[in-house]
């Protein structure tokens, strides 16, 4: 079948069906080959993307590029200020946040309170010791106040509450976490932590979807967590680290476990540190990326099937002459599985420029913004290519067959238009 | 040399089946410009039909140059026609999106031939039926009688053995018409065998023999007057 001459005929053929075609009708071809491609690519990608939100959320607002954290059989890191002494002579850093982390409750609503059987307004709480200036330049944490204002360097006795510590901004109720009622920037709360508590003032309520590590945190300044601790050591449970552009995290947590930082603590690179939970979603949104594609893959080859069989079919009395006169039914297949081939091409040229020079460079840069996370467009380009692979080989066949189907009817019927 | 013996022909339209040509008998030599004449329906046309091998004849055999056609398989008749045979269609049968000279040049380049000598002898063919000029066109850009001078050229381009022609004037006008049979003519006279179909006697005249088939059958078979 795809001997030279053929080969040859069919391109020939092609070349001048597809230049001389109705500009309208190639067109949009190409449009559907584009919005398949899209389909294929972009769904399966924003899916990813959600997901990749999610983590991409646990980098920025907690991991950083790498993070040390307490071994499994510590409540610590032990030697934190020669850690932190440490890290801070290395040139690989960017930024580094130490964080005291700690369970504690939050109270409010205490002075309404005047039976001593009602239940007592109060939840359970991730509370988080930190510098506000260095967790600022980390997390970029005052952008995301939503209400009232962010800590202030030498701010004493005040918090930020993440919105799932807030009945009002909660997204529902979780095991162990009563949302505060009414409380408001200037509110006065109980934290209690280590079987101390302090009272401090509501300084600011942050506002981040469900599934940021911050939802349901208090921050309050590092100096009052390490002393409800007791922390004279200045121990810390966890240093986030953000490295320089360029610098590899996993190379530089392989560094940190070579300089002997394993003995004392946990380094995991980003990636390390992702949740289970967060991969196996992420894993599950692939695969129903990959199901919507699927079905994206058919609609594009039932589209070209009937495009080209109609094609086909229109141009039977020509196939037929075509026949007639010496042309090969073999190049004449080949010359409409050269169009099939043009209408993918064309149109996943389109969707890659779309794709790479528009749209993921855009929606990473403006996240889009779902309860759940801000979402992104994962679209690696080898993913990207495995695609247009599957989309040109499926339109190859969806062209082929019916110009076969065509080609092998009779010659002279053909020409004459007879059934 | 074509020769036909007893040649039939039947369409079968359910339990129904149409005898359309019954037994017929023929010799071409090579160079003879041969007519093929009758009513509408007396089946001249599916007579060429079945000497060209763009059917399958119900019974009888054909020769061409002393090779039976019967145990050519479809991809060795298509090789055949493609190196033996030139076709004329009533209706011109151009390629609408190819221009007159890759019309021309679409069988030669079936033949093996590089897109630029097929185009070089297409060109070449065209110039012979007075086309030099109208290479580039495509076939809306052309007259019916220019359609129908580059379906010749795209016949004779690669020197076919027999140029079969069916009902080749039918939609010209007169003098359309009169320039394709002088094409003809000239073509007999450099020694090209042509069988054409028409029922027109004045252009039968310019053949040197016409076949006259009544339901089937040869009834005549004379030279023009």
């Amino acid at each position: 079948m795809f001997s030279f001459t053929n080969i040859r005929v069919g391109f020939y053929l092609a070349v001048r069906q597809v230049r001389r075609a109705n500009l309208w009708t190639t067109g949009l071809i190409v449009f559907v080959m584009l919005l398949t491609f899209l389909n294929l690519v972009v769904v399966t990608g924003l899916l990813v993307g959600i997901v990749a939100g999610i983590s991409n959320q646990f980098r920025v607002q907690e991991t950083g590029d790498v993070v040390i954290s307490a071994l499994d059989t510590k409540d610590y890191i032990e030697n934190s200020p020669q850690i932190l002494a440490y890290l801070s002579s290395l040139p690989q850093p960017a930024v580094i946040s130490s964080r005291y982390v700690t369970a504690g409750t939050a109270e409010a609503n205490y002075f309404e309170r005047s039976d001593p059987n009602e239940k007592a307004n109060k939840t359970g709480a991730s509370v988080v010791g930190i510098d506000p200036v260095a967790e600022n330049n980390f997390s970029h944490l005052s952008r995301l106040v939503g209400e009232g204002s962010y800590l202030a360097a030498g701010d004493y006795d005040t918090v930020l509450l993440g919105p799932q510590m807030v009945d009002r901004y909660s997204f529902g109720e979780m095991p162990g976490l009563s949302p505060l009622k009414n409380v408001y920037p200037g509110t006065k709360i109980r934290i209690t932590v280590n079987g101390s508590t302090r009272e401090v003032v509501v300084k600011g309520i942050l506002k981040v979807p469900a599934n940021s590590p911050l939802a349901a945190r208090v921050f309050m300044p590092a100096t009052e967590v390490r002393q409800l601790l007791g922390r004279s050591d200045y121990a810390v449970n966890e240093i986030a680290i953000l490295l320089k552009p360029g610098e590899d995290p996993a190379t530089f947590r392989d560094f940190l476990k070579r300089s002997g930082l394993a003995v004392n603590a946990k380094v995991r690179t980003f990636e390390d540190s992702i949740p289970n939970g967060v991969a196996e979603v992420q894993n599950t949104f692939g695969m129903i990326g990959n199901a919507i594609g699927s079905l994206g893959l058919a609609v594009a080859a039932i589209t070209i099937f009937i495009v080209i069989f109609i094609n086909a079919i229109t141009r039977r009395k020509f196939i037929g002459i075509l026949k007639g006169i010496g042309i090969s039914g073999e190049a004449i297949e080949i010359s409409y599985i050269f169009q099939s081939l043009f209408y993918a091409a064309i149109g996943s040229s389109i969707g890659l420029l779309v794709l790479y020079g528009f749209l993921v460079p855009y929606v990473n840069a403006h996240p889009i913004v779902l309860p759940i996370s801000n979402a992104i467009i994962v679209a690696p380009v080898l993913d990207t290519f495995v695609r247009i692979g599957l989309l040109v080989l499926t339109t190859v066949v969806a062209g082929y067959l019916p110009s076969r189907m065509i080609v092998r009817k009779n010659t002279l019927d053909s020409i004459l238009g007879r059934n | 040399m074509i020769d036909v013996y007893q040649l039939t022909k039947s369409f079968k339209d359910g339990p129904v089946e149409t005898k359309v040509l019954k037994g017929i008998d023929l010799a071409v030599p090579q160079g003879q410009f041969v007519a093929i004449m009758g009513r509408s329906g007396a089946g001249k046309s599916t007579l060429l039909y079945q000497i060209s091998l763009l059917d399958e004849p119900t019974g009888g055999h054909i020769h061409i140059n002393d090779k039976d056609t019967d145990s050519m398989s479809e991809q060795e008749k298509m090789f055949f026609r493609l190196a033996e045979f030139g076709y004329v269609f009533q209706d011109y049968a151009l390629l609408p999106e190819l221009t007159a000279v890759e019309n021309v040049a679409l069988p030669l380049l079936m033949q093996g031939l590089s897109p630029e000598a097929a185009r070089e002898k297409a060109a070449e063919a065209l110039a012979r039926v007075g086309l030099g000029n109208r290479l580039n066109n495509l076939p809306s850009q052309l007259s019916g009688g220019e359609q129908q001078r580059v379906s010749i050229s795209r016949a004779i381009a690669h020197t076919p053995g027999v140029l079969f022609a069916d009902e080749p004037t039918a939609n010209l006008d007169k003098e359309s018409s009169a320039t394709v049979m002088q094409i003809f003519k000239e073509l007999h006279a450099g020694g090209q065998t042509i069988i054409m179909v028409t029922h027109e006697d004045e252009f039968a005249s310019y053949a040197e023999r016409i076949i006259k088939i009544d339901d089937g059958k040869v009834v005549a078979d004379s030279r023009p007057a």
